[in-house]
């Protein structure tokens, strides 16, 4: 009897396996279908999403994009540039994701390392000069949104001076200087422009400080290339006025916020997402959008902007978009008085690309 | 010359989170011990300062609320070096980057926040001509600071309390054979250091910059930490030098609006420069450093042993 009853039980323990290994292989099928209809999409971010800067705008682009396309996205936040971001970009592309948009400069030899080994994945980098076959780079033509920041600085100032606080001196950051000193001069001849550099992309207390300081020294409006709200804070406290950069900083700076130069992303990560679902995106390219793309726009004006000001900035912003304004057509002449780009010219991208001159107007020298 | 009373005022704001993290590491220091934890208990306090002032309101909860969390952090640092005597360098290390993360997860939803923060200036007084400004137009947390560096001279130097826990500092073995608890001295400093450290950080959240950001300290635990060697152990001179630090940050951001062309680079160096050569200093002087450093410092204690 003891024979039979453990004959029985081996039995039913194989049929369980046997039915719960079919069951389980059935599911498992159902899943593989499901996801070879997917399109996965991943980001790898720098920063935290909560940012409220560079991360916080990929991020937003990221969501649009779920929304507008159905398909899954995934992030990887606090990605340092280096071994760490080559790692991750290889996990990504190992674990099915079709694109993967890596957005911080230093990403870039990781990416293209990646996509040399995961060829049938498209890979999207910001910021980055370097393409392949299975690369594209994308950034944006901020200098277009200080522009217009500049014309309205020009316009709002009492003292004629505007307070720029710098991160680092590359060309990113100096095109934004020249572009908002250029925008302003035309408005007003006597604007000067103070600069100070408080090299950090993100440190609230040390850019609240050199926000105080260009205060003391007599600018009325503090314009940012830095991450962090504080400067707006300050200008609010101070009751000047202020310019926010890559978020709207409004919240900041009920009072002191005029706008902000925004960067969105989503409609460049919805086109793109949407090539690579149909099969006709292409690597190998740069794309530099700005106003036009949708890439770059102001947030909205505050109420303490005459209505003169408002239409004199929304001209300009349509004016750049639809090609007519360019911030750095002819004649621009550096601080030694040699002419860049001849009077009725426009530039061309690649000397916009590696700016490392001030225009003539501004005092002082870039830090070397 | 317009600027100089203002710059003086934003000197003041940039020193005095440095002191009160300085002074409460100095006390943790001359009992011995060495919590290279500053950094993570700045952040929490920042974290619960800023959380609870939006919470409640109220900036005195919110300064309790950060010296509770700095506190906190502190405790957790004592309990593992001083009941687990798990190594002092490495666990501190392990508070910094704990501390960063932990008020990064905490404070997610207060990013993009703020509120009105400390107030500034006593009324009437700060009206003086000259030096009303100057001496009165500071926010409450200023005056504090001036007050812990006071106190904890007078701790130290005049008090019982303060000679036994510098005994602890300089020699635990002799301090626990004249039966002091060692281990219960050094709680209490540290503790102490980190209620402090949380202060300083919450001055960054509710009066320097009132809002919240992930790792918004940015290396400011470490400024302190280097004050307290370059101050070599003494109250007074972590003022002095919480100014010097704070002042080379200012003086050069407004050398540089004027246009001078001096590399910031190198005024951002002049602090660490400074305390590196104070340390050089204090080394080849046998006897100062005997005078003033614990001699105890990061050494762990067993009563047993």
């Amino acid at each position: 009897m003891g024979n039979i009853s453990k004959i029985i039980t081996s039995v039913i323990a194989v049929a369980v396996i046997a039915v719960g290994g079919y069951i389980y292989s059935n599911v498992s099928a159902i899943a593989g279908e499901v996801a070879a209809k997917d399109f996965k999409v991943g980001f790898v971010y720098i920063g935290p999403p909560g940012d409220h800067g560079w991360t916080y705008q990929h991020d937003q682009g990221r969501i649009a994009v779920e929304k507008a396309l159905g398909v899954k996205t995934s992030f990887v936040e606090n990605i340092s540039e280096g071994p760490d971001a080559q790692r991750v970009i290889n996990q990504l592309a190992a674990s099915g994701h079709n694109m993967i948009f890596s957005t911080s400069f230093g990403y870039m030899n990781p990416t293209l390392k990646a996509a040399k080994r995961n060829k049938n994945v498209m890979f999207e980098h910001a910021t980055g000069y370097k393409q392949a076959e299975n690369v594209a780079t994308y950034s944006a033509r901020f200098y277009e949104g200080r522009y217009v920041a500049g014309h309205i600085a020009g316009k709002m100032t009492k003292t004629n001076v505007i307070g720029y606080i710098g991160s680092f001196p590359i060309p990113e950051v100096i095109r934004g200087i020249n572009a908002a000193y250029l925008g302003a001069k035309k408005v007003n001849p006597d604007i000067k422009i103070k600069i100070i550099w408080v090299n950090s992309w993100f440190d609230p207390g040390k850019e609240s400080d050199a926000a105080k300081t260009l205060i003391d020294q007599g600018a009325d409006i503090i314009m940012q290339h830095t991450d962090s709200p504080a400067p707006v804070q300050v200008a609010e406290k101070r009751g000047v006025f202020a310019i926010g950069q890559a978020s709207d900083m409004s919240s900041f700076g009920p009072k002191s916020h005029l706008t902000s130069i925004v960067d969105n992303w989503a409609p460049y990560y919805i086109s793109r997402v949407k090539a690579g679902m149909d099969g006709t995106w292409q690597g190998g390219g740069d794309t530099w959008g700005g106003f036009a793309s949708g890439m770059v726009e102001m947030s909205s004006y505050n109420d303490a902007m005459p209505q003169d000001v408002q239409d004199l900035a929304t001209s300009i912003r349509k004016g750049i978009t639809d090609g007519s304004i360019h911030p750095f057509a002819g004649p621009i002449i550096n601080q030694a008085g040699e002419v860049i780009v001849k009077a009725g010219d426009k530039p061309e991208d690649a000397m916009l690309a590696g700016m490392n001159f001030y225009v003539q107007g501004i005092d002082g020298q870039i830090p070397k | 010359m317009d600027f100089i009373i203002p710059a003086i005022l934003t000197i003041a704001t940039a020193a005095t989170p440095l002191i009160f993290a300085a002074i409460g590491e100095l006390i943790v220091e001359k009992s011995g011990t060495l919590n290279l934890g500053v950094e993570g208990m700045m952040i929490m306090g920042a974290m619960a300062g800023f959380a609870t002032a939006i919470a409640t309101n109220s900036v005195i909860l919110a300064m309790l609320a950060a010296m509770f969390a700095g506190a906190f952090m502190a405790l957790v640092f004592g309990f593992l070096t001083l009941t687990l005597l798990a190594n002092q360098v490495a666990t501190g290390l392990a508070i910094t980057i704990f501390g960063l993360g932990l008020s990064a997860l905490i404070g997610h939803s207060y990013v993009g926040i703020t509120f009105d923060g400390l107030s500034k200036g006593i009324p009437l007084l700060q009206e003086i001509p000259l030096i009303g400004q100057l001496l009165f137009g500071h926010d409450i947390m200023v005056y504090m600071s001036f007050g812990l560096v006071f106190l904890s001279y007078i701790f130290l130097t005049k008090t019982k309390a303060g000679l036994i826990l510098r005994a602890v500092g300089t020699n635990h073995d002799a301090a626990h054979s004249l039966g002091y608890s060692v281990i219960k001295i050094r709680y209490m400093a540290v503790i102490f250091g980190g209620a402090m450290a949380g202060l300083g950080g919450a001055y960054l959240s509710i009066a320097y910059t009132p809002m919240w950001m992930e790792g918004m300290t940015s290396g400011r635990g470490w400024i302190a930490l280097a004050l307290v060697v370059f101050a070599t152990w003494k109250p007074w001179r972590a003022l002095v030098g919480a100014y010097i630090f704070g002042g080379i940050t200012i003086i050069q951001l407004n050398i540089q609006g004027f246009g001078v062309n001096i590399p910031a680079q190198y005024l951002s160096m002049l602090p660490y420069l400074a305390t590196i050569l104070v340390l050089v200093i204090i080394s080849r002087d046998k006897i100062l450093v005997k005078m003033n450093a614990p001699a105890c410092l990061g050494k762990a204690f067993h009563p047993n042993s």
